[in-house]
């Protein structure tokens, strides 16, 4: 017990074990961003954190609580939109991301008592993590894993085809719902890790890292999380030594690793 | 009377108010062989999702038999290549055994390819992939959707037997889109020519006389495949000309039903 105080008690540890609890769950779901075309979506999704943050404020709820909401109220906005079909998919993503996100910075603005930390939202603040961050971040991954755990055969149908998942019984509709959970769930622990603008990173990377060295959909999964937890050392070891700011040096780590992983096969093929 | 697995009453979709599939009747039975024909745009693939259950139809009614399980074999699988997948792992999918899924794979021709990616696959390979996938699950009824598109004219005939020798083996209904023509009529039990609407059906040799084929085809189309089914009527000579006078009256096979002119 005193050595967990021990080690929870300094900041560098508490940095390092959130950042990894992060990785393991953006593995997999990172996985699916790739797999599904999801990128964009994402991206969107993490916008609009922000919103969430300045909502959460506003309402006096738990910051982590707000964003989750607010994800997964854009996500329902999202999902409804699209079936209009009125404007084309990118597009919309386009106006809700970079409107969400403006919005939450106006609405931040004029809360004057409020006194944000916007790089800290922005860019990620790894090295400010308490321990609240902490229980979130593992309660999250806990449950992100599990419902994955559970649902995966369903999932990976509904990914692979969908329309011959829905002839196969999966019920596809509700998964999707479901993955927008997860990805607004996971958005809002890992705010705290990279920031609104550098979630997708996280995400994308080590899955799309992982694409060129996996021969199956769960081979992949776990190897995304393993280059996820490198690049979250990586990018620790890296602020530490340099001095550089946490956040976008664990996605430049990442990106190291992608651009090795990349000439390496390439030096292999030829 | 073998066991009625979906009927359509009346069923009609449309989408933003055009019909793209008006008032249909249909009956599909255990150990049937639907083909349906029609022009680009028909609806033919609209009708068959609407059997599937994958696209909600707008007026109508639609019955299937309680707990039918259906074998879909969509038109086009186009597989995300940033997920890797190998033929195993797609058919374990299907909650198979290996060993079901490997006697699958194999009554299609390509269980040595067990092991390979899905996305090293030919167009051919790739259907009788998707074939092996729908029969694993043992269905009672089977739904292809261009099932030949992408295999060779050798390939394409015995792909065709294929579906019959299946259909035989499964005791299941067959529905199935085809555009080759010529095939289709001398492997299935009844055509449906559907432009929107079903034009007219029945037997093979019987719907290529019938004026509304004709109109939806044109007399070429119609012509050639009534040439197709009265082909040992004459006799060609090494020129292709038909040499006339040879054989007058041409002889019935045992299966042949159709009248003379």
């Amino acid at each position: 017990m005193t050595i967990l105080d021990q080690v929870l008690g300094d900041f560098f540890w508490r940095a390092l074990i959130g950042g990894l609890g992060v990785a393991l769950v953006a593995g997999p779901l990172g996985c699916f961003v790739v797999w599904r075309r999801l990128a964009y979506f994402g991206d969107t999704l993490a916008h609009s954190a922000l919103l969430g943050v300045a909502l959460g404020f506003l309402f006096q709820a738990p910051v982590n609580l707000s964003i989750a909401l607010t994800c997964v109220g854009l996500a329902i906005c999202l999902v409804l939109l699209a079936r209009s079909r009125a404007l084309a998919t990118d597009t919309l993503l386009g106006i809700l991301a970079h409107s969400t996100l403006a919005i939450g910075l106006v609405a931040l603005s004029f809360m004057p008592d409020v006194r944000v930390d916007l790089t800290g939202y922005l860019f990620g603040d790894l090295l400010a993590m308490s321990r609240q961050d902490l229980a979130w971040i593992y309660g999250g991954a806990i449950v992100v894993l599990a419902l994955l755990f559970w649902l995966w055969q369903g999932l990976l149908m509904s990914t692979i085809h969908e329309e011959l998942a829905r002839v196969e019984g999966v019920p596809v509709e509700r998964l999707r719902l479901v993955l927008m959970l997860m990805f607004s769930l996971v958005i809002a622990v890992a705010m705290k890790i990279v920031g609104v603008l550098l979630i997708t990173a996280l995400l994308i990377i080590p899955a799309a890292t992982a694409r060129r060295l996996a021969r199956s959909p769960e081979h992949m999964v776990l190897i995304a999380m393993v280059i996820g937890m490198i690049a979250v050392a990586g990018g620790l070891a890296m602020s530490w030594h340099f001095n550089s700011p946490a956040g976008p040096s664990v996605v430049v780590s990442a990106f190291l690793m992608f651009t090795l992983t990349y000439g390496l096969i390439r030096q292999q093929q030829q | 009377m073998s066991e009625t697995l979906a009927t359509l009453n009346a069923v009609t979709v449309t989408f933003n108010n055009t019909p793209v599939v008006e008032n249909v009747h249909l009956t599909i039975s255990r150990g049937d062989i639907i083909t349906i024909i029609g022009p680009n745009g028909a609806g033919k693939t609209t009708l068959i999702k609407a059997i599937t259950g994958i696209q909600p139809i707008t007026a109508g009614s639609l019955w299937r038999k309680p707990g039918l399980s259906i074998g879909y074999v969509p038109q086009r699988l186009q597989l995300q290549p940033t997920l890797p997948l190998t033929i195993r792992r797609f058919m374990a999918l299907t909650g198979a055994s290996s060993g079901a899924c490997r006697s699958a794979l194999a009554q299609t021709g390509i269980e040595p390819l067990y092991d390979a990616s899905v996305h090293r696959l030919s167009g051919g390979e790739m259907q009788r992939l998707l074939i092996a996938r729908a029969l694993v699950r043992q269905p009672d009824l089977l739904v292809l959707d261009e099932p030949a598109q992408g295999v060779d004219i050798n390939g394409q005939a015995a792909l065709y037997e294929l579906i019959r020798s299946l259909r035989d083996s499964l005791n299941c209904g067959v529905l199935m889109i085809s555009h080759d023509l010529h095939l289709v009529m001398a492997a299935t039990d009844k055509v449906i020519c559907l432009n929107q609407h079903i034009c007219c059906s029945g037997y093979p040799e019987d719907i290529s006389h019938d004026p509304a084929f004709i109109e939806v085809f044109g007399q070429p189309v119609a012509e050639s495949l009534a040439i197709y089914h009265h082909h040992h009527n004459h006799s060609h000579d090494l020129h292709g000309d038909v040499v006339q006078g040879q054989s007058p009256h041409h002889i019935h096979g045992e299966e042949c039903r159709h009248d003379h002119p």
